[in-house]
């Protein structure tokens, strides 16, 4: 294998690492504060059509971007009022906005656009184009670090630098502000929250809302970057990976990071070369595909490292009288 | 002192639930622009006018009571299925090689065996979760969504590296012997003179699920283990204390769930298609927590609600063909119902207990 080839299986690996990146981080927030979120996968899906039928209409993906998050915000709303106001169970209230999301992007893709549940092929304005950095064309002749920083660094769209730089901010926001302080106390204690006087249900809502924004730009990513349209079920389970990655990162923003890149690592492979021929026996694809779920399941049974979860998650929170 | 008579509490919550979610899909049709009471016209005539609409309702009825059970019956320990998808799949699996490497003299033995195949097979990928859950405390929940996801690999992979037949291009196994084909509704109840049921999918599988539902009620109601794994549901620490093994209940109703959920395939695989697909369980394993939720987790609910989803089913495909309306509809008539009758069942609950409670108050 040559550096040309790896470079490209690296390049792909950022860009599939990008939306389970930003959601992983968005159940971060949510399970921080307690509030279980299996529905990331729907909100991403509701967000990636939103979106592109926005860009579609207006010509504009920053709009697209807009309406993307707003429409992803729209099912946070309703899992922070079926999860903490109605305490129903949050679980369920995820499943709903999942099959909620699956069906009415079709539905109204549609009825707007009447092309079999699909968006029309955004322009280029409509869509986020690739940003070259700075001496990115001069250093390319350079050898090894020319073509590292050429094509690796350089060459993603605004969303992917977005996302990257949203791991820093999650952990100072986590553990260098008092918010965040509160955020994770609620997901654990939220009883000695409320008798500190801070509103476990402002601080739940907000967690609720940070993850909606976050999987908003992550939708918004997928169908205005990734690819230029939005197509029925395009987030093909990645709110599930991301949901992993989460558990095996042991709801940390750094392993996050690093549990976000390996999954993508997976899929870049997978996509690049279906079955891997090692000589002896063969690799099929399904096991790459199967990988992330395999290794999440193994971390969960507490084999290689246990990953607790934050004490009080999943447990609407009855303040008492 | 009961906040609401029983009756409402069975009857009434679900009831209103249905109610709103109908009205938010009626407004969804109204909002791309069609009829709602035409829609419903077009669904009732579809499915339930003509007995091959019947044929239909009732086919896609027995998947949901499968695995409807499924999720009622882990519902009842206090654990939420999410995997019946996954088992429903592992489970077509054992249905598949249960028909196609043992020759069957009659299809009434090849029911037998493939019942028993199709139930250990589901069972068998409900138990790692449930051991994990039972002995690491990993959450089910979780584990049953990733088992969802490697049962799907699994059956790609064996589809297409190994069951597939030289020379075919579809990842499918090769068409089930003759032998193992059951009667259909067709072949039932169809005179020389008046075929009724033609060309439609219900089988005797339907039969099976009926007794699966009165199994599951003997089970829950009416036997040592049943009280085991309510008791447990209802509190772990009481259970403990009655000398209830919380690993053995958490492991034994999951493999009961995993078992029911498998069987479903019997209805897709060997009553239907005759050869596995890749997408046999076509989602019925999640439409097996709505019928749970909108049955209450009792067998004659799960019944009703299955019916009531086979209803939706055929009557959307229905509309598919003879309407601008998507077969997606029914996933969002589906949302809503879990949403309403799942998750916000304390925003009709709350209002309707201190209705009741007033009401009793001026009675007093």
């Amino acid at each position: 294998m040559d550096l040309a080839t790896i470079l490209q299986v690296l390049d792909s690996t950022i860009r599939l690492s990008t939306p389970l990146l930003l959601a992983c981080l968005a159940g971060l927030f949510s399970e921080r504060a307690g509030v279980f979120d299996i529905g990331l996968e729907g909100k991403m899906l509701f967000a990636a059509f939103f979106s592109a039928a926005v860009a579609a209409f207006t010509g504009n993906a920053w709009l697209g971007l807009v309406a993307g998050i707003g429409a992803s915000l729209a099912l946070s709303a309703i899992h922070g009022l079926a999860s903490i106001t109605f305490r129903g169970n949050q679980l369920i209230s995820g499943v709903a906005l999942n099959f909620l999301a699956s069906g009415l992007t079709v539905l109204i893709a549609q009825t707007w656009f009447k092309q079999g549940g699909k968006t029309p092929t955004l322009e280029d304005g409509a869509r986020f184009g690739e940003i070259t950095l700075p001496f990115a064309e001069t250093l390319s002749g350079v050898p090894v670090i020319g073509p590292i920083y050429a094509e690796l660094i350089s060459g993603h769209a605004i969303l992917v630098y977005v996302a990257l730089a949203c791991v820093p901010l999650t952990w100072w926001v986590l553990y260098r502000t008092r918010f965040g302080l509160r955020l994770r106390a609620v997901g654990e204690a939220p009883d000695a929250v409320d008798t500190a006087g801070v509103s476990v249900v402002r601080l739940r809502f907000t967690a609720v809302a940070i993850c909606g924004i976050l999987c908003g730009i992550a939708g918004a990513y997928l169908a205005t970057s990734l690819q230029p349209f939005f197509s029925k079920e395009m987030t093909a389970g990645r709110g599930f990976i991301a949901l992993a990655a989460l558990i095996f990162a042991k709801w940390r923003p750094w392993y996050a990071l690093m549990t976000c890149l390996l999954f993508g690592l997976l899929q870049a492979v997978a996509l690049r070369f279906q079955n891997i021929d090692l000589g002896a026996f063969t690799v099929p694809v399904q096991v790459m595909d199967a990988l992330p779920y395999i290794l999440t399941v193994v971390i969960l049974a507490g084999f290689v490292g246990k990953a607790i979860p934050p004490r009080a998650g999943g447990e609407p929170y009855v303040k008492e009288r | 002192m009961d906040k609401m008579p029983a009756w409402a509490d069975a009857v009434l919550v679900p009831l209103i639930s249905i109610l709103l979610a109908a009205i938010l899909s009626a407004l969804v049709i109204l909002a791309i622009g069609e009829s709602p009471t035409e829609a419903l016209w077009l669904m009732i005539d579809g499915a339930l006018m003509r007995s091959s609409g019947w044929g239909y309702t009732l086919y896609y009825a027995t998947n949901f009571i499968f695995t409807g059970l499924a999720v009622s019956v882990a519902f009842h320990a206090r654990m939420f299925n999410i995997g019946g998808e996954g088992q429903a799949m592992i489970g077509g699996l054992g249905v598949a090689l249960a028909c196609l490497f043992i020759p069957w003299p009659h299809w009434s033995l090849a029911l037998l065996g493939a019942t028993g195949a199709a139930a250990l097979f589901g069972a068998a990928w409900a138990w790692l979760p449930a051991y994990l859950q039972a002995k690491r405390g990993s959450h089910i929940v979780i584990t049953t969504i990733m088992f969802n996801f490697i049962a799907a690999a699994v059956l790609n992979y064996m589809l297409v590296n190994v069951l597939r037949p030289k020379g075919a291009m579809d990842p499918a196994t090769a068409k089930f012997p003759e032998a193992t084909h059951l009667p259909t509704f067709q072949d039932m109840f169809s005179t020389a003179e008046n075929v009724i049921f033609r060309g439609s999918p219900a089988n005797i599988t339907f039969f099976i699920a009926l007794l699966a539902c009165v199994a599951v009620w003997v089970l829950i109601w009416r036997t040592r283990l049943g009280y085991e794994i309510r008791a447990f549901g209802h509190s772990e620490t009481g259970a403990l204390y009655a000398g209830i093994s919380p690993v053995k209940i958490t492991v034994v109703a999951m493999l009961i769930s995993g078992g029911l959920a498998g069987l479903m395939a019997l209805n897709t695989t060997m009553g239907e298609a005759e050869r596995l697909v890749l997408n046999a369980t076509e989602g019925a394993g999640f439409i097996g927590i709505a019928v749970a939720l909108m049955g209450r987790s009792h067998p004659v609910g799960v019944l009703l609600a299955a019916l009531l989803f086979g209803f939706l089913y055929q009557g959307g495909a229905e509309l598919a063909l003879w309407t601008n309306i998507p077969r997606e509809l029914i996933t969002v008539i589906q949302a809503l119902v879990i949403l309403f009758t799942g998750a916000l069942d304390n925003m009709v609950r709350k209002p309707l207990e201190s209705i009741f409670l007033s009401l009793r108050s001026k009675g007093a």
